[in-house]
């Protein structure tokens, strides 16, 4: 071949790739836009005050439309109904009858992550701005609303180590200090001290305001783990327990077990703390989320619609003993959270 | 810098080229395009692969770190096997399309793919793919470049690979915000990016045979070549100073544990770094070809040195993460191409790339090694000490290292 046809091939070829890329990612756009315009709006309420007063449940909502990615509430007389959207947008959210925590990505070419206290009553303004760091991935607040505890996902990028993950998880008092990352309490597993750089901890549950559970994980082990406040140190309870919650009677915990399911696959499974007895929940795709109590007998979490294309996601409920079938709570929603 | 497109590739040694030696060959240049297209590419999906990963495919950070170990294994021993088949056949050229096709392949199958097994099989195939063709495209820069220039040359090629390992996080967080959580849009463009880069290298890059025996170097000769005294100095070396050198992401890890800037701004650490990299690989390359490779190979280290001794002050600001972030810059600048210009010129042109191969493939195993056991030991010592205590092996290492490389040639220009 001729220099002269080779840079002509070239030149084909690049403009080939450049006009299909683009073409691609403009078709993708339109193709967005489309949907946003076409999906069907989600009948919203405005009665948000006088709904606060009943118990109801706190999500976010993710119908595409109006009121994407706002925190909506719906009673739990009516769960399926029509919800109010409170304004205040969160990746993830989580509220008591006293306090609300909210945690928020500010996309850009860099994005910034907040975690914002906002109060019971939804107001515009925070009424606190907590660190945070990283991509926000679970949050809780301790009955009472006085502890707030926010996990995100810090990470890195090496030439030598690629894809390292590290979690962090902030504990704070939402009236006072910042108690800090629990990741660096002592953890203790078969009253052995582990002290691994890849030690990390995530997903708490609060008991009271001093106690709580947690995950930890070293290597490819992750554990139940029981932790104090004042004493700053986790004890592994039991192996193979991820994003655990504790029942509203604090009798049993649910979370996700990995057990010998495929990499990055879980089960939801409910622990009975007194007997140490696990039972499978008849849910049987894989959850990867920080379930919530309904009440004593259901357990709530979101699962991703199973379209990859689809942002969207719903919450779904099945019952806590292992028997029955999983039900949709409230569709197009996530991060739930119930208040009594 | 002078860059000329008007060199005609494959003078190796010309030894009357007084002209050549200002001028960096067009062929480097083209290599230099070649990977910064690929980068671009690569760095693309590798930006956004934690977000999909936990965004998309839901995966915990635990589930993440478990194939980190397998592949930087197959990668070392592909890495060798590319630099012999490119030897064997004296048709690096070949072995690296086949290196770049396997890794472009690799993007636009992440489209029609679920689930983590699946992903895990992908990147491995990207990563297989980068193993094969850094060696034979190392030995097709050293077989088109003036040997007194080797530095240069390589300084140029590293410089366009690290802006397009710079621009793709850039272009994949643009094409996010532009089409939010369209992670296709990412892998069809670097998709294109990576085919624009293997028509350059398949069309433009001219075919070098790296030797002009015609006889075909065998297993016995390549051999003979890797345990020979020549090269038994440099590769022992390398594997003292890489078993020292732990991994950026450490120093990472211990920056944003004191400096909240660092925290903020972790995935934009290694931009940083990049960016220092990138200004410096042409002058450090220039140096190398005036004062000796060897001892910028070397002085690199005493960088690395001083990058951990700041890393592990107790407490840190921006002014130290800045200055960590530019010696860490320095480090990569003054032994990435500067290794493979130091080995190119002590390997006779039939083994090139099976010699380079084995030097980067020392450097990659022994520093996978310290990442390893700088794990442990930060385990037991805690941060601080753990870095103090390698900055002390590195600054004994060093002065060892400069002994056995010591006698290297220098190829001063006439």
């Amino acid at each position: 071949m001729s220099m002269r046809a080779r840079v002509s091939l070239l030149t084909a070829i690049l403009l080939t790739v450049a006009l299909g890329a683009v073409g691609y990612v403009l078709y993708t756009r339109q193709a967005q836009a489309k949907t946003e315009a076409a999906a069907p709006k989600v009948p919203v309420r405005e009665d948000l005050t006088a709904l606060r007063g009943a118990p109801h449940l706190v999500f976010r909502n993710t119908a595409l439309g109006n009121g994407y990615g706002e925190v909506a509430i719906v009673p739990l007389t009516a769960p399926d109904g029509p919800r109010a959207l409170t304004g205040a947008s969160c990746e993830r959210v989580y509220a008591t009858a006293a306090e609300a925590v909210c945690l928020t990505a500010d996309r850009g070419i860099v994005t910034t992550y907040h975690a914002r206290l906002l109060g019971p009553e939804w107001a515009p303004a925070p009424t606190r701005d907590l660190p945070l760091t990283g991509i926000p991935s679970r949050a809780r607040l301790s009955r009472d609303g006085i502890l707030v505890a926010t996990t995100t996902f810090v990470f890195g990028d090496s030439y030598a180590n690629p894809g390292q993950f590290s979690t962090r998880t902030v504990v704070s008092r939402t009236k006072g200090e910042v108690i800090g990352d629990i990741e660096s309490f002592q953890l203790n597993v078969r009253g052995k001290a582990i002290n691994a750089i890849d030690k990390n901890l995530w997903g708490v549950t609060f008991v009271d305001d001093d106690t709580f559970y947690a995950t930890a994980a070293s290597g490819k082990k992750t554990w139940l783990v029981r932790g104090s406040l004042s004493a700053r140190t986790v004890t592994a309870l039991r192996e193979d327990a991820e994003c655990p919650s504790l029942s509203p009677d604090g009798t049993r915990i649910a979370f996700k077990r990995h057990g010998n399911l495929p990499a990055g696959q879980w089960r939801l499974a409910v622990y009975d703390i007194a007997t140490g007895r696990e039972t499978l929940l008849a849910e049987t795709r894989s959850v990867d989320d920080q379930a919530e109590w309904l009440d004593d007998r259901t357990v709530l979490y979101g699962l991703p619609r199973g379209d990859a294309s689809s942002a969207s996601s719903d919450i779904w409920q099945v019952p806590a003993d292992g028997t029955g079938s999983p039900r949709p709570l409230v569709k197009d929603a996530w991060s739930p959270a119930v208040v009594r | 810098m002078y860059v000329t497109l008007r060199d005609r590739p494959g003078e190796d040694a010309s030894p009357s080229g007084q002209a050549v030696a200002r001028r960096v060959s067009s062929t480097v240049v083209l290599l230099g395009v070649v990977s910064l297209l690929t980068d671009v590419s690569s760095e693309m999906v590798a930006s956004i692969m934690p977000l999909y990963l936990t965004a998309v495919i839901g995966l915990s950070p635990a589930a993440y770190g478990f194939w980190d170990g397998i592949y930087q294994g197959v990668s070392a021993v592909v890495r060798i096997a590319g630099g012999y088949a490119a030897d064997r056949r004296q048709r690096p050229k070949l072995v690296a399309i086949i290196g770049y096709g396997v890794s472009a392949l690799s993007r636009i199958a992440m489209l029609p793919v679920q689930g983590f097994l699946a992903i895990t099989a992908i990147t491995t195939a990207d990563r297989l793919g980068k193993g094969v063709r850094t060696a034979p495209r190392d030995a097709l820069i050293a077989a088109s470049s003036d040997p007194r220039t080797l530095g240069r040359s390589f300084g140029v090629h590293r410089a366009l690979d690290t802006t397009g390992a710079a621009l793709g996080p850039l272009v994949a967080f643009t094409l996010l915000w532009a089409v939010p959580g369209s992670y296709d849009s990412v892998f069809v463009v670097s998709f294109a990016f990576a085919i624009a880069g293997l028509a350059v290298l398949v069309l433009l890059v001219p075919n070098v045979r790296t030797a002009t025996a015609a006889a075909r170097v065998g297993l016995r000769r390549v051999g003979r070549e890797l345990a020979g005294r020549t090269l038994r100095r440099p590769l022992i070396a390398s594997g003292l100073l890489g078993v020292l050198t732990v991994g950026d992401g450490f120093i990472y890890l211990s920056l944003q544990d004191r400096d909240d800037f660092a925290a903020l701004y972790f995935p934009l650490l290694y931009v940083g770094t990049n960016a220092v990299y990138l200004s410096l690989a042409v002058p450090f390359g220039r140096l190398a070809d005036r004062v000796g490779r060897a001892r910028v190979l070397v002085g690199g280290h005493a960088a690395l040195l001083l990058g951990y001794l700041l890393a592990a002050r107790p407490s840190g600001g921006l002014a130290t993460t800045l200055a960590v972030l530019a010696l860490l810059g320095m480090f990569y600048a003054a032994t990435d191409g500067v290794l493979a210009a130091l080995m190119s010129r002590l390997v006779p042109a039939e083994a090139r790339g099976t010699g380079i191969a084995a030097a980067q493939t020392v450097v990659a195993l022994s520093r996978f090694a310290a990442s390893l056991g700088f794990g442990l030991l930060w385990a037991f010592m805690g941060r601080g000490s753990a870095l103090l205590l390698v900055a002390a092996l590195l600054a004994a290492a060093i002065p060892v290292a400069a002994w056995l490389l010591r006698g290297i040639p220098r190829e001063v220009p006439a």
